[in-house]
């Protein structure tokens, strides 16, 4: 499971997808929202997406994860547009035949995830300002370019 | 024609989310970077910031850029 969505995330049902037969192991990661970031206080945050090519990088991230790890299942579901605090901003499930696979598979995920797929996020601070957040912007490093097709 | 689209900070500063410009024979991405922030001066102080992908992949300057193609302009990610 694959999506980009504007509804809340139900990650019971997000979880439930991955379970199967053949794990031993199921590692669920939530993305929320934090009220505080470096001594500033957030109200609320908002995403947007490029999302035809968010798509296809969220495609290519799980088709890689799975040449990596022993993936049984995997679901990754980032949502859109005004978040509040504590909401869940992403869901990423894996599922494994042993536990230290998909906790290293969901870390690997979210990791890249945050690095490669073009969604970013804009803080809506307590006092009125309003910030769009660009993480690399000291560094400036492009993504990997001329990823494997 | 080639279609440029732009998110996020790159979209806000530009005030625009798309730009469509006509492309006589087929360039670099490089070349079609110049034109575009020639184009929309509001631009260039993000211009070391900015990304830039083709087709919905990330690509490099002297990708050869083509009628029909979508590309996109945008600062660092920040989903999660």
């Amino acid at each position: 499971m694959i999506q980009l969505t504007d509804q809340p995330l139900d990650y019971a049902a997000i979880t439930e997808s991955v379970r199967d037969p053949a794990a031993g192991a199921v590692v669920l990661f939530l993305g929320t929202v934090r009220e505080f970031t470096a001594g500033q206080q957030t109200e609320q945050l908002e995403y947007e997406a490029y999302r035809e090519m968010a798509l296809a990088s969220l495609q290519q991230l799980v088709q890689e994860a799975a040449s990596m790890y022993p993936l049984v299942k995997v679901a990754v579901v980032h949502r859109l547009g005004v978040l509040q605090l504590t909401d869940v901003a992403v869901a990423i499930a894996v599922s494994t035949p042993h536990r230290a696979q998909a906790f290293a598979a969901g870390q690997w995920l979210i990791d890249t995830l945050k690095q490669r797929v073009p969604i970013w996020k804009r803080e809506h601070y307590v006092d009125g300002r309003v910030q769009w957040q660009h993480p690399s912007q000291e560094a400036a490093v492009a993504p990997v370019v001329g990823e494997a097709s | 024609m080639v279609t440029v689209l732009f998110f996020a900070a790159a979209k806000e500063a530009a005030g625009m989310e798309l730009l469509r410009l006509e492309v006589s024979q087929s360039l670099s991405l490089l070349q079609l970077q110049q034109r575009v922030l020639q184009l929309v001066p509001a631009l260039q102080p993000l211009q070391s910031l900015l990304l830039w992908a083709v087709n919905n992949q990330y690509a490099v300057p002297a990708q050869v850029i083509e009628s029909g193609d979508t590309v996109a302009c945008f600062p660092p990610v920040s989903g999660g």
